[in-house]
């Protein structure tokens, strides 16, 4: 019998032993510098960066003229839907849609079939993607069954290597759950992740506006999210947890963190591109690419959270991608899933909504896509240094394409910049000894 | 008759909503329907109209009123009828809507007139088939059939609606009838006000430029019309209201609020009518009280929608 899933074909290559690249500009994040310079790599790591490398006994040389070298982007926020739905998307095109976002480094959420809650299915995850390009940190669940009651086996997860903890796609309704989360993560200084949402507000589809009166949709409210920050901001402080809110959309979150923030607590946050680029007058479409959850809010949710992304309040870009089938999709709106792509037009909506518009730095930009991320899962984040692992991005930021649904890696369509211009073009991913290449 | 015979036709190809439409159309649809009125008051109440066109009425939520009167209006326009009903969430489990829809096209019919629990949810129809697209519901969106025809029984009685106030009063969150309504009404120029419990008015919805009062006296004394709408029994009381004792208290329609109204008020209600709650007997029976004859309407303003619609059968897209 056919595996389907073996028909997936990764992008690719194994790195030559010898690689120099050249003419290229090196964007640091970490050391706050840009430069120009060459890099050489050696089995896998920066053996040299300097100024005009000689290529003579190179096996590859790699010409970045007019292109940026930065430390590989990091998506701390992807639905990879293996184990368990992989018709719409599995490790190898879920790496493949990765890689050509420019990612070489991914947190995937564990609202899989099996949930990931335990140490069993943790190991057969990491087994799974070890050979990849893109290197998957599977996120285990905070409760078994992500049902918000008993804490998953931390302790022995956390000494496999786990990074953090979620229960993503459903907030932890429970106080009491959510402060024995935090108190058990942080004996161990790993951060909960948390998707904020009071699920006891009334069932909705959209957010909860004009745009919801008009198209006469049951919304979601602001206050469903911000409530739930609220009350977890509160837990945070009084066990002195490590909170990491995820995906916010609206307005008084980022008020609420960012006060927070300056209290001294410690909470980080991220922001999804779609949630800083597009209003919810898309559902006006009924097109269920604009369904997603939390949903498109408006134009004055926006304007705080481009405040919070220039301040500092909001940490991290990550896509939430979130594959789901034509099938599952193309329904009437009501009964669709939740849930849009994202890891291959995250890095050009950010070019085209914050850099071209002077909303962040090109610099700024990638620290919200290179080491803050790494930073809040205690990663290295020095990472275009000498005798440092490879592990790079090669892109221009002026390049402009066009999103076409059935071009996309990813191995679902559901994407809502389908046709639109996007600005700045991913050319290359190395990491270790593997290269991709568009 | 002969201003039937003259085929004017219509911008919009389907019936969506009233929403993107202009008082043309609309103006358009009230005088024909005018006319197909006077044929319904004929003995033999039927025209060749539609002959030889197949229109299928597919709900996929309960209705009765609203099905009967389209079956009803099909009829008198002699057109062939098939009658599809089954419940949104069947179809959530079973057949897509989009292979129902295409089923039944492929059986060679013309027009699909639709109700069904999402907004949106005709868009869908109108992305995969042929036919002409009529929408009898959907969801809490619109349901611009009974906008017309609530209209057709407003400007009967005003014919100019410049400057007058008509309040929809009641439960307009969960009303497809209200937004249709909000539509039209602002087209013909008409100050529209909302009234009843906070709790039950959709957010923001004064941004459409529409009053919002939560106190009925007030709304009473300033209104020439007043559309009553329906509280669903089963669906509210909890954090919407206390009761429906409360509510017909502060918000039902009495003879003796009505003391206060200007003489001329008209009272419309969509049906079915809870009376008791928004609507007492006296009101319902009563001289202000237009409610059959927008049921009359109904049957007349859908004949004519349908009408004006079939000239699109065979050759739009």
């Amino acid at each position: 019998m056919i595996n389907n899933i073996l028909l997936n074909k990764s992008n690719f290559e194994e790195l030559p032993e010898n690689c120099v690249i050249i003419n290229g500009t090196i964007i640091d994040p970490y050391k706050g510098k840009e430069y120009s310079s060459d890099i050489k790599i050696v089995n896998g790591i920066i053996s040299e960066i300097k100024e005009s490398i000689p290529t003579t006994e190179t096996d590859l040389i790699i010409d970045a003229k007019d292109k940026f070298i930065s430390p590989g982007f990091m998506d701390m926020h992807v639905h990879l839907r293996e184990p368990g739905y992989e018709q719409a998307e599995n490790f190898i095109t879920g790496t493949n849609a990765a890689m050509s976002g420019g990612f070489t480094r991914i947190a995937t959420m564990p609202n899989t079939s099996p949930c990931v809650d335990n140490i069993f299915v943790y190991n057969d995850i990491c087994r799974r993607t070890e050979d990849l390009l893109v290197k998957v940190h599977q996120i285990p669940a905070v409760t078994s069954e992500r049902k918000g009651k008993t804490l998953v086996e931390m302790t022995e997860l956390i000494n496999n290597g786990v990074l953090a903890f979620s229960d993503d796609g459903d907030g932890i309704q429970s106080g009491e759950a959510m402060k024995g989360a935090l108190q058990y993560a942080s004996m161990f200084k790993v951060p909960i992740l948390v998707h904020e949402e009071d699920k006891s507000f009334l069932d909705g589809v959209m957010n909860e506006s004009l745009s919801s009166t008009e198209l006469g949709m049951a919304g979601i409210p602001n206050i469903a999210e911000s409530s739930m920050i609220a009350r977890d901001i509160e837990i945070a402080r009084y066990v002195d947890g490590i909170t990491h809110f995820q995906h916010i959309s609206a307005k008084e979150s980022v008020k609420l963190i960012r006060a927070a923030k300056l209290e001294g607590l410690k909470v980080t946050s991220e922001v999804t591109p779609h949630h800083f680029s597009l209003t919810d007058e898309k559902v006006k479409t009924f097109s269920t690419d604009f369904k997603m959850n939390p949903p498109l809010r408006t134009k004055e949710d926006i304007d705080e959270i481009l405040l919070g992304l220039k301040d500092g309040t909001i940490d991290v870009i990550a896509s939430d991608h979130a594959p789901h089938t034509p099938e599952k999709k193309n329904v009437e709106f009501d009964f669709a899933p939740f849930g849009v792509l994202g890891i291959e037009t995250l890095f050009s909506v950010g070019i085209k909504y914050l850099v071209k518009t002077n909303v962040l730095s090109l610099m700024d930009f990638l620290k919200k896509i290179t080491i803050n991320p790494r930073k809040i899962l205690n990663l290295d984040q020095d990472i275009l240094s000498e005798g440092k692992t490879a592990e790079l991005t090669i892109f221009d930021n002026k390049s402009e394409w066009k999103v076409d649904r059935r071009k996309l890696q990813s191995k679902s369509i559901n994407t809502c910049y389908h046709d639109e211009k996007l600005n700045g073009l991913v050319h290359c991913v190395i990491n270790n000894s593997k290269i991709y290449r568009r | 008759m002969d201003n039937i015979k003259t085929k004017d036709l219509l911008k919009i190809k389907h019936l969506l909503g009233i929403n993107g439409m202009c008082r043309e159309d609309l103006e358009l649809i009230l005088k024909t329907s005018a006319s197909f009125k006077q044929i319904l008051d004929t003995p033999n109440k039927k025209v060749a109209a539609l002959k030889g066109i197949t229109v299928v009425n597919m709900f996929f939520e309960n209705s009765t009123r609203t099905k009967l009167s389209f079956e009803m209006a099909e009829k008198r326009l002699s057109a062939d009828v098939v009658n599809f009903a089954a419940s949104s969430s069947s179809l959530k489990k079973g057949e897509t809507l989009i292979d129902t829809a295409r089923n039944i096209e492929a059986m060679k019919i013309d027009m699909v007139v639709m109700r069904h629990s999402t907004p949106g949810a005709h868009k869908m129809l109108l992305d995969n088939l042929d036919s002409i697209i009529i929408n009898a519901g959907d969801g809490a969106h619109e349901h611009p059939t009974q906008a017309i025809l609530d209209l057709m029984t407003i400007t009967e009685k005003i014919p100019d609606l410049k400057g007058k106030r008509v309040t929809l009063v009641g439960d307009i969150v969960h009303s497809r009838v209200a937004m249709s309504n909000i539509h039209a009404l602002k087209l013909y120029g008409a100050k529209v006000q909302l009234c009843g419990p906070a709790t039950l008015i959709p957010k923001d919805i004064e941004k459409l430029g529409v009053e919002v009062t939560y106190d009925l006296e007030e709304a009473i004394q300033n209104s020439d019309v007043m559309n009553i709408l329906r509280i669903q029994l089963e669906r509210h009381v909890g954090p919407s209201f206390p009761s429906l004792r409360e509510y017909h208290n502060f918000w039902g329609i009495t003879n003796e609020k009505l003391a206060k109204a200007n003489n001329d008020i008209l009272i419309l209600h969509p049906g079915p009518m809870n009376r008791g709650v928004e609507i007492d007997d006296d009101v319902a029976d009563g001289d202000h009280q237009v409610i059959l004859e927008q049921v009359l309407n109904g049957v007349a303003s859908r004949m004519a929608i349908l009408y004006l619609l079939s000239a699109n059968i065979g050759g739009i897209k």
